[in-house]
């Protein structure tokens, strides 16, 4: 009773207070706000994870090593946690074909499902990047003006100024990312897949990670002053100026010389 | 009928308008000699025009853009239709962009226009100029019209690199940036020309506005003074013609100004503008919303200038690092001045005293009214060949990142072929031009000599096989060989008759020297003598074969090996 009475008087109690606070209306939003979305696996299911074994053992352990610790061919996967799974897998890098200087897309190979299982083994052999909820890569509800902000300063020196995408050293480059879904945008930037750096939530919060979301959402589409011609800059602007502008115009210039004789 | 009519009211208000003017102004005369002048018919006279062109839509939609936008550097917040800029501060410059782009009705058009017709003035500047230069039309009397003409291809630059940086957006930035690291480079007084041009501290406050001055004052106007210099100057000399059967240095062969070469020039305006505003219209140029307001710290994947400016940043681009030296505590930038003053440099200098550098080498003193055919000076077309394929390794060098993306190579392999095909891509471009030069002339001289091949062959009735050859025209044969002979530079000998050495004979021997560079590799032209020779053998040649063909057919019935066609009509000189 002392120790208890002792304890009460802790300078430390208002924040043991304030952490049990927070974590009851944690809990309570939890429990009331909307499920967030069927493929985000918050309950992994024992069966889950033991078909999420299977297929890793019999897709990805050559490289991966059998209990995912890694091998000379493929990094562990311990701790790299189920959004980096369904990133890699969800894009189609992997399982991988290494023939160029990066890993690259391609068409998906498993179904959600059989994806969610694969995360949820990844998962369980240490804590790491959960996949986000619909609520937090949903572009609508960020704002694309701070989002481009950031993008300019941590994204588009890669990926280009509207995400057309970009070279990097020896081959190597940044994708375009009009294509990419919401979910996968947010993967890449929490778990920075080959050269692209990691920006966890410290370094940009998931407010800021929807932001830019809703920018690249916003791209891609019909440009306001027509075809956008790549969007790649003034280098495609030249080379249209060249071969569609002085082409018709030599073109029209050779016509109405023809014409006097 | 209309001589006998009584002038209709219009038509005498029209007359009485002209004759008060010509009576003030003496405009008759000039109107009619003006009206009256004759101009050759060639499309690669129109270049010009498309650059002339060009530059009155340029002045058109400028002056409709001068009406929105705000050359201010003060900073205020975007409030406007375009989502992704809500709310973020930015300049004055850049937000009048956006409200030109998306708010003023018509504005994003004629922005669009503006910059088309932009790109396209400075194409056809270029091709303009190489037109110029493969035909030689710069010779005496034009070499200073050539100086005007480029005068005004430095002021083109120079108006697009500054129009280009007015809308304050980072790409541009980006660019501006890049000058200041050149100026900053310049050996001692790099750092005080940086201060005066930004008024202090890149970026600073003042760069916009006085940009603005230059973009819209003082370059246009120093262009509009020479255009119509230059103008002047072509109707001064008279228009160059084509070589060809009744043109000499002394005439001029085609329509009076007026009403034809009016029409067809007047007609080619409204093609220009066209093609331009159909540009303007469908394809989407700097979008400077996707770049965003400017801000000294970031720069994007794909970040270049426009074409013109490319070569520049490919320049940049290939030079390494590492060049920068330390000397007594000065830092000499060789990583900047090389490539963004010494490359430049060369390649203008090189374009500017060509003119005069041949003349100087030829020794050649007469006026020319007639152009070459580039294959008749193979050194010429090879050199300019040469500076085009320096050009473009340069702007593919400033592309290199694209180049990787596009054709999944890698950047660095890119970077290291451009620094060797810089080197060797010239040098070989000329070699081959000139092979190529060579080769068709020797094409000409057989031509002239033997004529066309028909693909007939004939067999004799000795059994010998020919070729029917059908000789040239006369003005088919006259184009192959107008043209003067040209070879190396002779020169006195070092000592006069009385064994004293000669003023200015090292400056001769040198000029020989380079002369002999130029020429020495020459095919001569068909003289009339050998004409004279070959035409009486071509003709026993073509005789022969006819009347060969005829006895076989009459005689022996021996086959006529023909090219397919059924007929087999042996005589070489049809049509
Ligand atoms: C051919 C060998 C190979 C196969 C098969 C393979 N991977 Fe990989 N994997 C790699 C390599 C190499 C990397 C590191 C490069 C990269 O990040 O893409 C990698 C990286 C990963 C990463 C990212 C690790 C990180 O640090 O973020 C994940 C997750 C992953 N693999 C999952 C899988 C899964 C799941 C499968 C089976 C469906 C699989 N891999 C099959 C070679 C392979
Ligand atoms: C250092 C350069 C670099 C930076 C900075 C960078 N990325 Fe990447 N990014 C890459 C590379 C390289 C890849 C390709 C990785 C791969 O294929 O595994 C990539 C891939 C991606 C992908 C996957 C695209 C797809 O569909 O395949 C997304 C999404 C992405 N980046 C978003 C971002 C965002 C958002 C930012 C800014 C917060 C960012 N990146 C910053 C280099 C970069
Ligand atoms: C603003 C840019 C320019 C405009 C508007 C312009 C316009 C013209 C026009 C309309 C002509 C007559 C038609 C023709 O031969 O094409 C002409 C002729 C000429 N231009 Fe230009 N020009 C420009 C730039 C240049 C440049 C960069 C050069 C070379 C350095 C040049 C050199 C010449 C010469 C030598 C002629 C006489 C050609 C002849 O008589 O055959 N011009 N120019």
């Amino acid at each position: 009773m002392k120790a208890l009475a002792a304890r009460r008087h802790d300078r430390r109690a208002p924040i043991v207070l304030l952490l049990l606070a927070l974590l009851l209306t944690g809990g309570l939003y939890a429990a009331f706000a909307p499920s967030a979305s069927a493929a985000a696996p918050t309950s992994a299911s024992a069966d889950d994870i033991a078909k999420g074994k299977q297929l890793f053992q019999a897709n990805c352990s050559t490289c991966h090593g059998p209990s995912a610790a890694g091998t000379a061919s493929g990094p562990s996967l311990i701790g790299v946690g189920a959004a980096a799974v369904d990133f890699q897998v969800g894009t189609g890098r992997m399982p991988a074909v290494m023939d160029g200087p990066q890993v690259e897309a391609k068409p998906v190979q498993f179904s959600q499902e059989q994806i969610n299982q694969l995360a949820a083994y990844v998962a369980s052999l240490g804590p790491g990047p959960a996949i986000p909820t619909a609520e937090e890569v949903d572009p609508a509800k960020g704002d694309p003006a701070t989002g481009m902000a950031l993008f300019r300063t941590n994204c588009a020196m890669c990926h280009n100024a509207v995400g057309a995408g970009g070279a990097l050293s020896r081959g190597k480059f940044a994708p375009n990312l009009w294509e990419t879904s919401p979910t996968h945008l947010f993967e890449a930037m929490l778990t920075g897949p080959q050269s692209m750096p990691v920006f966890n939530n410290a370094n940009l919060t998931p407010d800021e990670k929807r932001d830019i979301i809703a920018f690249i959402n916003e791209q891609g589409g019909a440009a306001p002053g027509g075809l956008d011609l790549g969007a790649i800059g003034p280098v495609s602007e030249g080379l249209w100026a060249w071969v569609v502008g002085l082409g018709l115009l030599i073109g029209a210039a050779v016509w109405i010389g023809a014409k006097s004789s | 009928m209309s001589t006998t009519a009584a002038p209709t009211r219009t038509e005498r208000l029209a007359a009485g308008t002209a004759d008060y003017l010509d009576q003030r102004t003496g405009l008759g005369a000039a109107v009619k000699t003006f009206a009256r002048k004759i101009f050759p018919d060639h499309w690669s006279f129109l270049l010009g025009e498309i650059a002339l062109y060009s530059f009155i839509t340029l002045i058109i939609s400028g002056i409709f853009l001068t009406m929105f936008f705000v050359p201010s550097m003060t900073e205020t917040v975007y409030h406007g239709p375009w989502a992704s800029l809500n709310g973020v501060q930015m300049s004055e410059a850049f937000s009048s962009t956006l409200r030109l782009s998306f708010e003023v009705r018509g504005g994003l058009l004629m922005r669009q226009i503006h910059h088309w017709a932009a790109l396209i003035f400075m194409a056809s500047i270029v091709t303009h100029m190489f037109r110029i230069f493969f035909t030689g039309a710069f010779r005496k009397p034009r070499e200073l019209n050539w100086l005007v003409g480029f005068t005004l291809l430095i002021l083109g630059l120079l108006a697009g690199f500054s129009g280009y940086s007015l809308p304050d957006d980072v790409l541009s930035g980006n660019g501006l940036r890049i000058a200041d690291g050149v100026a900053l480079a310049v050996p001692i007084i790099g750092t005080y020309a940086s201060y005066l041009l930004f008024g202090g501290q890149f970026p600073g406050q003042d760069l916009i506005p006085r940009l603005f001055t230059v973009h819209i004052l003082v370059v246009p106007g120093l262009i509009l003074a020479l255009i119509g210099l230059h103008l002047f100057f072509v109707v001064l000399h008279k228009h160059t013609q084509y070589p060809g059967s009744g043109r000499s240095n002394k005439n001029v062969v085609g329509y009076p100004l007026f009403p034809i070469y009016v029409a067809k020039a007047g007609g080619y305006f409204f093609l220009v503008f066209g093609v331009i505003a159909l540009m303007g219209a469908t394809m989407s140029i700097n979008p400077v919303w996707s770049y965003g307001p400017f801000d000294p710290s970031p720069v994007s994947a794909g970040a270049q200038p426009d074409w013109y400016m490319l070569f520049l940043e490919g320049a940049l681009r290939l030079m390494p690092g590492q060049a920068e030296i330390v000397i007594g505590g000065f830092t000499l930038s060789l990583n900047i001045i090389v490539p963004a003053m010494i490359v430049p440099g060369v390649l203008f200098t090189a374009l500017a005293i060509y003119p005069f550098l041949e003349a100087w080498v030829t020794g050649d003193k007469r006026e020319h009214h007639l152009l070459d055919r580039p294959r008749n000076r193979p050194f010429r077309t090879g050199f300019g060949v040469s500076l085009l394929v320096a050009f473009l390794i340069l702007v593919l060098a400033g592309s290199n990142d694209l180049i990787a993306t596009h054709f999944h190579l890698s950047i660095n392999d890119i970077t290291w072929a451009f620094r060797v095909l810089i080197f060797v891509g010239p040098w070989f471009a000329f070699w081959v031009t000139k092979r190529i030069c060579l080769g068709l002339q020797r094409k000409d001289r057989e031509l002239v000599l033997h004529g066309h091949e028909t693909g007939r062959i004939v067999r004799f009735a000795s059994g010998e096989y020919i070729e029917v050859h059908k000789p040239l025209d006369a003005h088919e044969r006259w184009i192959r060989v107008q043209h003067d002979a040209i070879r190396p530079l002779e020169i006195e000998p070092a000592e006069d008759s009385r064994g004293v050495r000669r003023k200015g004979y090292r400056i001769d021997r040198m000029r020989q020297r380079i002369s002999t560079v130029f020429y020495e590799d020459r095919v001569e032209p068909v003289t009339p003598a050998e004409l004279a020779a070959a035409h009486s053998h071509g003709e026993h040649d073509s005789l022969a074969a006819a009347d060969a063909h005829a006895e076989v057919t009459a005689g022996v019935g021996a086959g006529v090996v023909s090219d397919g066609r059924d007929h087999l009509s042996a005589d070489a000189r049809d049509h």
